[in-house]
Formats: structure tokens, sequence, C-alpha cells
């Protein structure tokens, strides 16, 4: 039994479908991430199901209830916004504070639990500071605290780590998670940023336009893309067309490729080939092995990022930065990869099943 | 490099130059004069004296004019602080092309000149007395009030004239407010009335004092409106240095009244707006991150 | 976001009610078509603008204000220009003392002024002449010409005049080229809110106004306090015709809002 179930969720302003009949079911105590570039909805979903936007067709239910008909003041979610949205005249021990006064909370037990949750998201000994004297960081956590305190059944997180700059994001990605493990809270997040999503969730849930592309656990998503979209988005990917397929032997561009037994059957003319550039090597001349000439390399600290032109059309491999030799530009290389490794992807985007 | 060096000053040399001959000098000399004799028959007699400020300080005459300038000027700042910060705060709330509309017609009218203004309500509390009339048609008022001429005249014309400040002074800082934090209020359980009271009004402090210390500035040394809906009888201020400029003629005491003001003018507004800044230093200081 | 409930929308109609009120009643009063000061039940005529055209001390009023209002407008602007160059675009010592000394007549009371300015000009020889109320009106208006022309400048992002240096223009160039350009809605929109300033002006003026040079709102207080007739009502209404107008070409130049509250909304 779902605990958060959104059934066909609809918001359309005007003639465009802002989100178009979107369902999805998290459970308990899950961490779900919205991911996808701007505009695919996911932000208004998650305004749908704060009650700051409303839906114009579809229901949201929680544990049970109908969470439509209840006013946005009296949905009892633990929301944080994208710039954190603090009270700028109040302290941090009032900020945190809020919520519990709105629900009548005796001054001695609100005081008792503002204590617990700072503590809990590391920043105690920071109560009389206002806002603006934290740094982003300590921004968020207040924000995060703000909204734990209040025990919500649902957090709702809106890009909570796009402010922060790069090493504080992968700092905060770790807390974040050890915080929502603890509390064991059921977590909403929307983010446009894959790697954070791929870190964060139990599941990833990829939207475009609207709709769901492919609702599944980041390593299942990651290696298992549903759609061309999905696999452009997460990671670099490797996309070779199809042409036919014989038995087990695809027709891919000037070369046939054989295909292991499971693809082989999966497999339709007019899909994709997937080969992801982390699964590429470089190897020595043979029969399974694509000859090709580096066009350009990136050096990106752990790995090396290669542009190759093969037979194929333009390659991508990623190398890692393992001490050996690597090959230069202009340098006539042999990539070859697992056959196991292999995905198919649908070419075209059928609209999906309501 | 030189000439780069000199550059700022040279360029602020025009505006400051004016300033020195054509703002100090008459300042100064309008101070100098406040401390001369003036004789009915001799005019003006060289000498330095403190009887005007004497005069200005102890006369029960002045100290009228004084209480009801001083008076006129608190009630008309709180009723300007009062409806310009929920105006402001109806307008911050608006749509877009409704707020646009309803700011030009809010502050539009400081682009017209008091005269006109005043004169407008001169027409609704005087000859036409359709404020009067609107009121006895209400059926809470047994009998016309006395607007022209009486205090009460005077404090709500002059209120029209200034709330336009209040209005502007609490958008500027509501404008400063992330949109969102209304939001997280709503998230954490709080009602429409809770979320004035203590997210809006607390956050526009800032902008709703330092209306107020205009309007106060303003009020406490308006002229064309008191001068029309006050009338003769009643003075403020600046219609009794008008009196003693152009028909006494005694420049010197005038000219103490005019001091007066100017000082009082100027320590609340620099004293109130460094006390406002020091505040809310902590609240609205640039982020540390 | 939050909306606004039907007491809040109630207060804001009394509200808007109360502002527009006198100056309804000024239009509204100037098209009637008696002798006296009464509402047009009757019936709508034009008499008592016709009676202006008729009525000298008016029209050499309007006169004096239009080329005061021009004169002054015109010498704040190109000493507030300079001036809010170089407060936008130096650091030198000084700059925060001189800034809010260009920007004090703003904290002088105009009754303070205007008697400051009739001592200073009678003991020059200066009382009731046309310069003397240029001069007056300049020191008035300055700051709000500076005000925005400092808004425009200090808005503009430096670096663009850095590129144009970088790329061998000279420092006459830039200024031409590039500064000019991008200020120049500052710029007329300080000049345009400092002439409609010098045009209403009336506290300061009273004081050193003479019979030949009393401008329209000095002209327009002294009949009010003999007495108040449609005339001067016709007046005051093609007043505010002709503010609404320059006030639409100002929301347009650079949103009445940013004319007012210095930014421009979020």
């Amino acid at each position: 039994m779902s605990f958060l179930l959104l059934d066909r969720l609809t918001k359309a302003y005007g003639e465009h479908l802002a989100v178009d009949a979107l369902s999805l079911a998290v459970a308990r105590g899950e961490f779900v991430s919205l991911l996808g570039p701007s505009g695919c909805g996911k932000t208004t979903t998650l305004q749908m199901i704060a009650g700051f936007v409303e839906p114009t067709a579809g229901a949201v239910t929680m544990n049970g209830r109908d969470l439509l008909a209840i006013p946005a003041a009296k949905r009892g979610l633990g929301i944080v916004f994208q710039n954190y949205a603090l009270f700028p005249h109040m302290t941090v021990a009032e900020n945190v504070a809020f919520g519990l006064e709105m629900r009548g909370i005796p001054r001695a037990e609100r005081t008792q639990r503002v204590g617990e949750v700072l503590a809990l998201v590391g920043l105690a000994g920071l109560f009389e500071r206002h806002p603006a004297q934290l740094s982003g960081g300590q921004q968020q956590r207040v924000a995060l605290a703000r909204a734990l305190v209040i025990r919500p059944d649902l957090l709702l997180l809106d890009e909570p780590l796009s402010n922060l700059d790069a090493k504080l994001r992968e700092e905060m990605q770790v807390e974040l998670r050890r915080i929502q493990r603890a509390v064991g809270i059921t977590t909403v997040m929307v983010t446009h940023d894959q790697a954070e999503a791929l870190a964060l969730s139990d599941r990833v849930v990829v939207m475009q336009a609207g709709r769901i592309e492919q609702d599944a656990e980041p390593l299942a998503a990651y290696e298992h893309p549903a759609t061309g979209f999905v696999c452009d988005f997460l990671g670099k990917a490797n996309l070779f067309t199809i042409e036919a397929i014989a038995a087990d032997v695809a027709t891919v561009g000037p070369l046939a490729i054989k295909l292991p037994p499971a693809l082989a059957t999966a497999a339709r003319a007019g899909d994709r080939l997937l080969v992801r550039p982390e699964k590429i090597a470089f190897g020595p001349p043979g029969a399974t092995a694509l000859p090709a000439t580096v066009t350009a390399r990136v050096f990106q600290g752990n790995h090396w990022l290669y542009q190759l032109d093969s037979a194929l059309g333009p390659t991508l491999v990623i190398r890692q930065n393992d001490g050996g030799a690597c090959p230069a530009e202009g340098e006539q290389v042999h990539l070859t990869w697992r056959p196991d490794d292999m995905r198919a992807v649908p070419a075209a985007v059928a609209k999906p099943a309501a | 490099m030189k000439p780069q060096r000199a550059a700022p000053y040279l360029l602020s040399l025009p505006a400051l130059a004016v300033y020195a001959v054509f703002l100090a000098a008459p300042i100064v000399s309008i101070a100098l004069i406040s401390f001369q004799h003036f004789e009915f028959y001799g005019g003006i007699q060289p000498g330095f004296t403190l009887e005007n400020y004497a005069q200005v300080v102890s006369d029960s005459y002045y100290w009228e004019i004084f209480g009801r300038t001083f008076a006129i000027a608190a009630v008309v700042t709180v009723l300007c602080a009062v409806l310009g910060t929920f105006e402001a705060i109806v307008l911050h709330r608006m749509d877009s092309r409704w707020k646009s509309l309803f700011l030009l017609i809010v502050l539009g009218p400081l682009l017209i000149s008091v005269v006109v203004r005043t004169l407008g309500w001169a027409l609704l509390f005087g000859s036409t007395g359709l404020v009067n009339r609107a009121l006895l048609a209400t059926g809470l008022f047994a009998e016309p009030i006395q607007f022209m001429y009486s205090n009460l005249g005077v404090v709500v014309a002059l209120t029209h004239v200034l709330v336009p400040f209040v209005v502007i002074s609490v958008w500027a800082s509501l404008q400063r407010v992330d949109p969102a934090v209304e939001r997280a209020a709503v998230a954490l359980g709080a009602g429409p009335a809770t979320i004035v009271r203590r997210i809006v009004v607390p956050l526009a402090m800032p902008g709703i004092l330092s209306g107020s210390v205009i309007v106060f500035a303003l009020a406490a040394s308006a002229f064309a409106t008191p001068a029309i809906i006050g009338g003769r009888r009643l003075k403020v201020i600046a219609t009794a240095a008008y009196d003693e400029f152009l028909n006494t003629l005694n420049w010197p005491l005038g000219a103490s009244l005019a001091v007066v003001l100017l000082v009082a003018n100027v320590l609340v507004l620099v004293t109130s707006n460094r006390l406002i800044e020091r505040r809310y230093r902590a609240v609205f200081a640039e982020s540390a991150a | 976001m939050i909306r606004n409930g039907p007491v809040a929308l109630a207060f804001h109609a009394l509200f808007i009610g109360f502002i527009v009120a006198p100056l309804l009643i000024v239009c509204v009063v100037s098209f009637t078509p008696l002798g006296y000061i009464s509402l047009p039940t009757d019936g709508i005529s034009l008499r008592w603008f016709a009676a202006i055209l008729d009525n000298p001390r008016f029209i050499s009023a309007f006169w004096i204000s239009l080329a005061l209002g021009l004169v002054s407008s015109f010498i704040s602007t190109l000493l507030a220009v300079p001036a809010a160059l170089a407060v936008a675009r130096f650091r030198f010592r000084g700059r925060d003392a001189i800034s809010a000394l260009l920007l004090s007549p703003l904290m002088i009371p105009h009754i303070v002024l205007g008697v400051s300015f009739l001592r200073f000009f009678s003991s020059l020889g200066l009382n009731g002449s046309f310069a003397g109320l240029v001069i007056g009106h300049v020191i008035v208006i300055l700051p709000f010409a500076l005000r925005l022309t400092l808004a425009a400048a200090t808005g503009m992002d430096p670096a663009v005049e850095r590129a144009a240096v970088s790329l061998g223009a000279s420092r006459l160039t830039v200024f031409r080229r590039v500064t000019l350009p991008l200020i120049l809605p500052g710029i007329v929109s300080g000049w345009l809110l400092a002439f409609i300033t010098s045009f209403d002006e009336l506290t300061m003026s009273v004081f050193i106004a003479s019979p030949s040079t009393t401008t329209l709102p000095v002209r327009m207080f002294l009949q009010i306090q003999d007495t108040i007739d449609p005339m001067v009502a016709a007046v005051s209404t093609l007043l505010i015709a002709g503010t609404v107008v320059l006030m639409l070409a100002l929301d347009r130049l650079v949103g009445l809002e940013r004319l007012f509250v210095g930014k421009a909304r979020r």
C-alpha cells in the first residue's frame, strides 16, 4: 500500500500541459527524486503536492487521505524551498520553532524539540543568529530543521542543493541522506542534477514535457534506460542505430555486431544500441575490436573523456586515470567492450500509456 | 595618474560650486539674521541677540503653534503609517496588471502640485460639502462635521498628500523579501492573519519606519495645506513664518522659526535613519554565504 | 501566492477612492455651467476653460512656470550628470559626503529654503527676479535629477566600458558611444522629474516670486486664498491632464516604480 499516491495528476496552463496525467506511487520511508530539465513539470508537480498550485485534474492521496481537499496550511508537510525561504527577521531558533508555534505546542516542549532537531542537522549552538549571518550550507540546514521539527508525514525538497558550491554540495548530499535515513521520513525531491538524484534516491523518476520517462532504482535506470532521453540525461551515452537484426547479429552501420541472447530477443530493427563510454576500453586489434581515431581528449581529474571517430560515427570513451599510458590526439586505437554491456533503447518516444 | 585622480572632483565641481554659493550661503544668512534685533519702525538692526529664540520658546502664542504643528504631524504620521502599510501589502499581493495600474494611481498624485490636491479637499470640505453629505448618508453621523478651517480637515488633507511616501517605502521593503518566505509560513500552518502579523509587517518594518519619518518631517514643515484648509486662525510653523516674513516683516523672528524647523527636521531625519539602519542591520545584511 | 481576501480588497477600494476623490472633484467642478462652485448637475460647460484664456495673469503665470521649469531642469541636469558619473564610477575620498551633500536639499523644508532665498536675494538685489527663481528651483530639483541619473549610472555594468577601452576607444568615445546611450533613459527621466517638480513647486516660490514673476502654483494659491471659483478648478484640471500625460511618458521610459522606489520589480 503506497504512502503517497499521485493519480493522473495534471496541470494545464491554457493549451500548455505542464504536467500530463502523471501517476506515481511512493512507499513509506522511500526517497524519490523527480529528475529532469527545466520545464519538465517536476517543480509544478511538487507545488501541487504542497498545495501552492491547483491541479487541473487528478488526485493526490497520502496515507489514504485526499490531500487536495486540505488547504496548504493544514497539510502538515515539511517543505524545503530552493532559496531556503528562511524568515529573515527571526533567529535560527525562532525560525525552526515557527511551525511548532502554529500548532500550539507549549514553549518548554518547543525549546526541547528545536534543540533536538538542530543537533540532528549539526547546527547546535547557532540558535541566536539571524539567517543573514549564516553561510549557505548553514541556511540550508536550518531550512531542513524547520521542515523536520514538525514531524511531518512527507518531506518535499525543491532543488535544495542547487545554490551551494560543488564541494559543499557533495558534503550536503551525504548529510541529507544520513538525516533522511535517521528519521525515516518519506521524501520527494526535485532536482535537475542527475548525479544528485542518482546519489540520494531510492528511486529516480525521470521526467520530460510533463510526463514520466522512467521510474526505477538509480542503478536500474542508469544501466537499463527505457528511452533515448533517459540514457542521454543520466550520464553519457553512445547511441548507434540498429538498421537490421538477423538471428543474433545486428547490423549497425557498416558493422555486424553479435548480440547476447537476452538482447537479441529484446532488440528490434530501428532501436538504438547503447554502450556507455565507461564500458569501452582501448584494446589490441582484433576481429571484435572497433578501429577508431582520437579526435579530442579532455582531462577531468579521475578520468579522461575521449572523443573518437569510428566506423559507427562519433564515439565517446571514458578512460580511468589509472596512471597508465593514454592515447593522444590523432592516434589510431581499437575499442572493445563486453557484449553484456550493450543495451537496446527504443528509437522514438511513443506516448506512454496513461 | 594625476588627471585620473582629479577627474571625480572636477566632475562634481560645478554642482558643488552652485551649492556652496546658492545653498550654503542663503542658509547661513538666514541663520545669521535670526540673531538680529528687529525694530518695527527701524527695520533690522545690526548686533547679536538671542531675543528671537527667547520669544519663540517662551511666548504661549508660539507654544500653541508648535503644539498644533507637531500634534498634526504626529496624527498624520500614524494615519499614513497604518493606511499606507496596508495598501502597500495589498498592492504587493496583486496580479501584475492590477499592481502596475494601482501603483500608478497611488503614486501619480505625487507629481501633481500640492495646490491642486489641497484645492480638491477645499472643494470636498467646503463649497460642495460632499464629504459631509457622504458621512450623513451613512447614517453614522447626526450632524455635519466642521472640516474646513479645522485641525481635522488639515489632518485629512495632509494624510492624503503624504500617504504615498509610506506606500513607496513599505513597497520597497517588501520587494526585498523572497516571495517563498510567505509560502514557507503557509506550509508551516500559519493562517492569513498570522502571516501578516508575524511575517509581513515585521519584514516591512524598516520601510514603515523610514516612511513614517519622512511623513513626519514633511507634515511638520507643511505650508500650502495648512494655509488653505486651516485658514488664517489655525497657524502652523510654516504659516507663522510666512506671516512674519511677508506680513509683519519681522524677518529675524521668522528666521528663528525657520532655523528651529530646519534643525528639528535634520535631527529627526539623520538620527532616525541611523537608528533604523543599525536596528535592522543583522536582519538585512548581505548573506555571509 | 497569498491572494487578497474580500476585506483587503474592500479596504483597497476605499483607499483608492480616498486618493482619487479630491482630484476627481476638481475635474468635475471645472465643468459647471454655473457662475460659482457647484456640481455640473444641470449640464456641462466649458465656460471656465474659456475664462482662462481671458485671464492674462494666469496665462502669463503658465508661461513663467513653463520657462522656469525648462531652464531650471536643463541646468540641474547639466550639473547632475557629471556629478552622478563621478559618484558612480570613481572611488574617491569624500565620495559619500559629496553624494549626501548634493542630495541634502531633500532634507531641508521648502519653507526654510524660501525664506533663506528671500533674505539672500534681497541682499543681492535679486529678489523677485526670474534669475532668483531659477536658482531656487535648481537647488530644489537637482537632487531628483541626480538620483535618477545616479541610479542609471550605477545600474549599468561598468565592465561594458572596460570592454570598449580594451578595444581601443578613447575615454571621450567611450562616454559618447557607450555610457551616454546606456544611461540616457535615466538622464531623461531625471530631467523630466526635475521639470515636473519645478512646475509644481509652491512653498519656496511663494517667498521669492514677485508680481511680475508669479508662477502658476503661486498664482493659484493666491487666488484660492482670495476666493475659490471654478476657473482655478479648470486650471487644475488642465494641470492634472498634463501631469497624467507626463506620468505615462515617465512610466514608459523608466517605470514609475523604479522612479520612486529605485528598483525594478523582482
